[in-house]
């Protein structure tokens, strides 16, 4: 009797034959989303080579639900079967780590089998690997390859795909070295592992990788090694590492009836012809061939002249839009016709790019054009304007409303689809308002499609011509890409036809934009005259399905995808000598990039350090001046560096009742001077732990149970071990379900996480087991209620404590708790001074307490300083402006704060709003609208900022410039 | 603070407005919807599902939001732009605990989703305890209160003894018929007078538990699972994609913790912010009178299937407020708070060792409660196998399922 285990995963298929307890037969085969098919092919092939009649079973693997289902097959559950075949063939494994597809599982074997699969928002996985390939104009073989020669790795975000590629994107740009990124996509991807999955577990004993991408890249495993401490011994590798799933299956079929091979046979012919499920689809693109003609001759229209630049002779400006996936270099002439223009993917090295197209421009041109201007603009812009002395740089925005305007003189809505972005913004009486770009969790736009395209064996331009055939598009959704791979995996369990995916994703990134960018419910809120552009417009599918979802036509410029160069090339017409790099120059061009550590200050930037022929250096990464060797430069006013000094200066003092520490994270950061004042009054020598970096929060990632918490308390884990590793013996992290009231409010809350996650702390964090964890739950209404209901613990701690002794502490606490308020609206006041005698901007930045760690804000207050703006701080300003009604219950102290600061930017006009967002805050999603319609609705600008573990400054900055362009030409 | 200036539900709206409720507790709130009907207000369930329900609420609600409010925004817009309502003679109710969690703010999201469809005036009801809102024309009076209060003790009698006999049933359907059967004779009853009668409750009760009794069962053996969570994806279908359903199609029998011991934490909290703070002397000695006489009438039901002889009989709450001391607080009182964390050591102590954990992709409070004590949890109890299951608007239901087969397999390796 033969027994057979199909494991269908959401990109391959394995086969597994087993006679006599042998493997007879097994094939590996990726399916290209025709799941049902590939299936009995490989069937049908394994028939030829082998001789068997009888077999028996089973089918495991996400997309192979769909199909046990519909062939009344046995089924197991994927992850159950790993777990079979490991614990019969290798005992003695205590740790299973498999990385599929779109899936990453782990399983503990010692003391009870536990076993986990990555959740819903989980990247890390071999589809993320392959799309980071695509991103790195490699194979995923070359990308390995590459990985091992790497020197150093750069911190990748991990959480999702989407976040990662954001800090892959600007490395690239920056030009840091391709083998260091490959390593550092790895080390994203163990990280993951361990974060999402492990969460906490301790690794020890034999670890057995399994899965496709452990097989294949050697460089993977390398870091799993490394961060796990693996030797050769406890890190297994079998042979079987590809089909320990269809074994499992396999092994599992020997409970199941018997059927003969052809019977097997016929029954998957019938899933094949199964009509597919009709269930979740949408309208197609066009009702017929007409529709589909009209539009063509519609989006013919909107083109510009070109010239032939072999016979133009005068003078021309150049615009380049160094953009995250592609690079755009646009030649105009005169009368702004177009002379010349190149469109590609920057493969990774936009320098060494440009530097070929100039060299073809120079040839062309030779005596009888002048270039009299250049303009750069995009993510490389700072890179490529250093590079080759290009005279101006301008903000995407500006540059993408200059082409617009070109189309549609009198424009209203422009919105942009790039690789990696969304960007959009309304036009009134002339000038960007209100700039919206996508969050980084969402941004799976242009480049989604392109690599969803190749991960299913398609090209882009194919796979958007089958989407305009599509009959049925599938539904998908309109959220960030890892859900929508799983809702594609779904559809492919359906059965559903490459043309309905293609239609689908299209129709996904359009509802993307619309709802969750713009959030917009009804056309009329985009505007009237609305031209769209982008490289992903070019696409007719997204095109239409944006038409359709909005239900009007639109302008789509035959240049969409080069917009934002065309435009810079118009922006620089004014100009009439370039400093660009000369012909001679071009020639002895060279680069090279060198990546370093700043040691400016404790904050310890990633430095790449660009080195060009003729001596000129650009430096990146950096988080403030300091790293570009500007000493003296005029610091302004910053009310988040000056709290961070001020806190950093409360320094331990010895005293008779020994330590007690406090990780400075979360609400300890607004509470520091008051706990200070109280435990060293009573004697205590109070630590407080280091101002986060990147490694805090390394240190505590192996404790972290729920990946999808806010950045700001995950890191607070890193912070508990430094406390244990200092040997501190007592730790202090209150419960506070109530904040302090400042009577302003519906209620005092905290959000749950503030309030509560020293209860996850102590159930996550074995070492705390060890020491003093004291949280007690306290009431901090006042004085009183605070010396009440600390007592019980402290008395507990030391019995020499009296209330007499504990409430004179409270008293003195209060009150330099108060005087630490008074100061810092004093420096408010002061900055907001200095501001106005000096003619700067001022930005309330405004977020938590815990937002001026420089780990969480990641240098956003010294980028906005650098851009000339005085940066203060919410609980800074928000005493000056009464009490907002807003149309939420306002019930969370801190988040109170913002509504008041909001109203003190409408009434001055030299002051904007910023608003931090943790990535993962819930109660933020309720706070953002609020803040939001204060502000549109006094006509100010909102500018909100998602952060998280993303550590790369490039989109914000963007985005701040751009509010500094819209205010300019506001004036 | 809140603008207080909302549309506010009139004396004269009670005329002849509907009443439209979102679906989250089928039995619950059908009998619920009697008791209002008889004091004079037009309620309607809406019973819509299908994926169009979560699209129509993201258009309506901040993406980020947690995914309960975009279901329930769904449903109501959903149903407004129907025609089936007549949207200048209709209302919208909801709960609001006034909480730290921002649940709290679901009736606020509400509103705004109505003016962003340009239908603000239509009013929205809040049912809170803690008087947060006031709307003349709805007002809970102590005999509403009363026979509502026995709305939620028959309906989790109901829904409990639903999931101990169906899996089991020879003639399939049979529980959910009679479940049918007595939800209206008991949305009868409750409706007809004003005042429940307790010696009329106390008959029922008995005759439900020996009705349910009587349904002819096969000797099946099935693995138990336990549902926990946030409230509102635990409980209700339209958010967790049928997951009872399919639970009890895999061959599992579900064990769903009833909405009274989330009505006593609610209660049971009151008292502990006067114990732990001295907050609210007064009202909280008020509650602590509510939690009594709430613990009794739930005490009595157990007493009932103990003696049933035949039913598994639920935990008292007072132990439920003591059963995971050791590993967090009942300080923790934001969403679900400390009573999830309880939950899922009841199930495993009274032999239930599989458990869903549900919850909003991103819910805050389920950071620590859920997912954030199930390490302490294994320890304390080696062979629990429980699943986290994230609902979101964009989760795909295959992704689920597998997980959910993942816990299915373990439960049955272990129960073999």
């Amino acid at each position: 009797m033969a027994i057979l285990g199909i494991d269908i995963g959401s990109t391959t298929t394995k086969l597994v034959l087993i006679e006599n307890d042998k493997v007879v037969y097994r094939k590996y085969q990726r399916h290209l989303s025709q799941v049902r098919q590939t299936t009995l092919d490989m069937i049908l092939e394994m028939q030829k080579s082998v001789d068997v009649d009888k077999i028996q079973v089973t089918i495991s693997g996400s997309a192979g639900m769909g199909v046990a289902q519909s062939a009344n097959i046995s089924f197991i559950q994927e992850v159950y079967a790993t777990g079979e075949v490991v614990s019969t063939l290798a005992p003695d494994t205590s740790v299973v780590i498999e990385l599929g597809g779109e899936d990453a599982k782990v399983i503990f074997f010692d003391g009870g089998i536990d076993e986990r699969m990555n959740g819903t928002c989980a990247g890390g996985t071999g589809a993320f690997i392959d799309q980071m390939a695509v991103l790195l104009d490699m194979t995923v073989d070359e990308m390995d390859t590459a990985s091992l020669e790497a020197e150093k790795i750069y911190p990748i975000a991990s959480r999702c795909g989407v976040f990662a590629k954001t800090d892959i994107q600007p490395l690239l740009n920056q030009g840091a070295k391709k083998s260091d990124i490959a390593a550092s996509i790895f080390q994203a991807v163990v990280n993951q592992t361990i974060t999402g999955l492990i969460q906490g577990r301790k690794i020890s004993g034999k670890v057995m990788f399994l899965g496709g991408p452990l097989f294949y890249c050697k460089g993977l495993r390398k870091q799993f090694y490394q961060t796990l401490n693996l030797t050769e011994e406890t890190a297994v590798f079998p042979e079987y590492a590809l089909y320990s799933v269809a074994m499992g299956a396999a092994m599992y079929a020997k409970n199941t009836d018997e059927l003969s091979l052809s019977q097997l046979i016929d029954i998957l012919k019938n899933t094949v012809s199964e009509k597919s499920i009709t269930a979740n689809r949408l309208q197609p693109l066009f009702k017929d061939d007409s529709e589909y003609k009209s539009f063509c001759q519609r989006h013919a229209l909107a083109t510009v002249e070109t010239k032939d630049i072999n016979t133009y002779i005068g003078n021309a400006w150049l615009g380049i839009d160094c953009g995250s996936t592609t690079t755009k270099v646009v030649l105009i002439g005169e009368d702004k016709s177009i002379l010349y223009t190149y469109y590609n993917s920057n493969k990774g090295n936009p320098v060494t790019i440009i530097k070929e197209q100039l060299e073809i421009i120079y040839n062309l041109c030779k005596d009888k054009i002048k270039i009299c201007g250049s303009a750069v603009t995009g993510y490389g812009e700072e890179l490529i304007k250093h590079a080759f002395h290009i005279d101006r740089g301008i903000v995407e925005t500006i540059a993408h409303y200059t082409a617009a305007k070109y189309f549609q003189p009198d424009v209203d809505f422009i919105l942009d689809i790039g690789g990696q972005d969304i960007k959009c913004f309304h036009i009134k009486n002339g000038a960007i308002d209100s700039i919206m770009l996508n969050e980084a969790c969402s941004s799976g736009c242009g480049s989604f499609i392109e690599t969803f395209a190749k991960a299913m064996g398609y090209t882009v331009s194919d796979f958007a011509n089958y989407g305009l055939k599509a009959t049925a598009p599938v539904n998908l959704g309109s959220r960030c890409t890892v859900f929508m791979n799983s809702s594609v995996k779904q559809s492919q369990k359906d059965g559903a036809s490459v043309e309905d995916i293609s239609a689908g994703l299209s129709i996904s990134v359009v509802k993307n934009a619309i709802y969750k960018v713009i959030r917009a419910t009804s056309p009329d809120e985009l505007g009237k005259k609305i031209v769209v552009q982008g490289g992903t417009f070019y696409n007719d599918a997204v095109l239409r399905a944006f038409e359709k979802e909005i239900g009007s036509n639109v302008i789509r410029p035959s240049i969409a995808g080069l917009m934002g160069a065309y435009g810079a090339a118009l922006h620089i017409m004014d100009c009439k000598e370039s400093s660009i790099i000369s012909a001679n120059d071009l020639k002895t061009f060279s680069h090279q990039s060198k990546s370093t550590i700043c040691k400016g200050c404790t904050n310890h930037c990633s430095l790449t350090i660009n080195t060009f022929s003729d001596g000129e250096k650009f430096i990146s990464g950096n988080q403030c001046e300091k790293g570009l060797g500007i000493k003296n430069s005029t610091f302004l006013p910053n009310l988040y560096q000056w709290k961070r000094d001020y806190i950093s200066s409360l320094s331990a003092i010895k005293g008779k009742r020994g330590k007690i520490g406090l990780p400075l994270a979360l609400s300890n950061y607004e509470f520091a001077p008051l706990w200070y004042s109280l435990f060293t009054t009573l004697g205590f020598e109070v630590h407080f732990t280091k101002l986060s970096n990147r490694a805090t929060y390394e240190k505590g990632q192996f404790t972290i149970p729920s990946d999808t918490a806010c950045y700001p308390a995950k890191i607070m884990h890193g912070h508990i071990l430094e406390l244990i590793d200092n040997e501190i013996e007592n730790i202090f992290y209150p419960g506070l379900t109530y904040n302090i009231d400042e009577h302003v409010g519906d209620n005092h809350y905290n959000c749950p996480v503030v309030a509560y996650y020293s209860e996850l702390l102590k159930g996550n964090i074995e070492q705390l087991k060890n020491v003093n964890f004291m949280y007690p739950y306290l009431c901090i209404d006042n004085e009183k209620s605070l010396a009440k209901t600390l007592y019980p613990s402290l008395h507990k701690l030391d019995k020499s404590i009296s209330r007499f002794e504990l409430n004179k502490a409270v008293k003195k606490a209060w009150k330099t708790y108060d005087e630490y308020k008074q100061a810092v609206r004093d420096e408010g006041e002061k900055a907001v001074e200095f501001a106005r005698q000096n003619g700067h901007r001022i930005m309330i930045l405004a977020g938590r307490p815990y937002h001026i760690d420089p780990e969480i804000s990641h240098g956003i207050d010294k980028l906005a300083t650098s851009l000339g703006f005085v940066v203060i701080s919410e609980d800074s300003i928000c005493h000056k402006a009464p009490v907002q009604y807003v149309h939420v219950l306002d019930q969370w102290t801190f988040h109170s704060r913002l509504y008041r600061s909001a109203k003190y930017a409408v009434e001055h006009n030299d002051t904007e709003l910023v608003q931090l967002v943790s990535f993962g805050c819930g109660v933020d999603a309720i706070t953002t609208d609020e803040v939001r319609s204060i502000l549109e609705e006094n006509n100010k600008y909102y500018t909100q900022i998602k952060i998280d573990e993303i550590t790369n400054l490039g989109a914000v900055k963007i985005r701040l410039r751009s509010l500094i362009g819209a205010l300019d030409e506001r004036k | 603070m809140q603008d207080t200036s909302y549309v506010p539900f009139t004396e004269e709206m009670k005329k002849d407005y509907t009443i439209l409720v979102p679906n989250m507790l089928p039995t619950h709130f059908k009998l619920m919807i009697n008791i209002f009907k008889t004091h004079g207000y037009n309620m309607k369930l809406l019973e819509t599902t299908g994926p169009h329900i979560a699209e129509t609420g993201l258009k309506y609600v901040h993406n980020d939001t947690c995914y309960p409010a975009i279901v329930v925004v769904g449903q109501f817009m959903d149903a407004l732009f129907s025609g089936k309502y007549d949207t200048d003679k209709t209302a919208l109710i909801m709960f609001q605990t006034g909480g730290g969690c921002r649940a709290s703010n679901y009736i606020s999201i509400i509103r705004k989703a109505l003016k962003k469809a340009n239908l603000e005036h239509i009013p929205v009801i809040s049912i809170n305890f803690s008087g947060l809102e006031k709307h003349s024309g709805f007002q809970l009076n102590a005999s509403m209160i009363h026979s509502l209060m026995y709305a939620v003790f028959y309906a989790d009698l109901i829904m409990s003894l639903v999931n101990q006999v169906s899996p089991y049933e020879i003639e399939r359907g049979a529980a959910n018929k009679l479940a049918e059967k007595w939800t209206d004779i008991l949305g009868k009853e409750l409706g007809k007078s004003q005042r429940v009668k307790y010696r009329q409750v106390k008959k029922n009760y008995k005759k439900i538990i020996d009705d349910f009794s009587a349904i002819p069962i096969t000797n099946d053996k099935k693995i138990k699972v336990g549902v926990v969570g946030e409230i509102f994806v635990k409980y209700s279908p339209l958010a967790n994609n049928q997951l009872e359903e399919f639970l009890v199609n895999e061959g599992a029998e579900v064990i769903m913790p009833g909405l009274i011991d989330f009505c006593l934490y609610v209660t049971y909290n009151s008292i502990i912010d006067y114990k732990l703070y001295g907050k609210n002397k007064l009202s909280s000695f008020i509650w602590y009178v509510a939690y009594r006489f709430l613990c009794k009438k739930k005490n009595y039901i157990i007493k009932l299937l103990q003696e049933s002889n035949r039913f598994e009989p639920w935990t008292p709450f007072e132990k439920i407020t003591t059963i995971s001391k050791d590993i967090i607080s009942v300080a923790v009182k934001m969403g679900e708070g400390w009573l999830l964390t309880a939950e899922m050591m009841e199930l495993a102590e009274n032999g239930c060792s599989n458990i869903v954990c549900t919850q909003p992709f991103g819910c805050l409070p389920n950071h620590i409660c859920g997912k954030g004590m199930m390490k302490s949890i294994k320890e304390l109890k080696p062979d629990i196998n429980i699943v986290a299951i994230d609902y979101d608007a964009g989760a795909s239901r295959v992704n689920q399922e597998n997980r959910l087969k993942l816990m299915l397999a373990n439960a049955k390796k272990n129960n073999k």
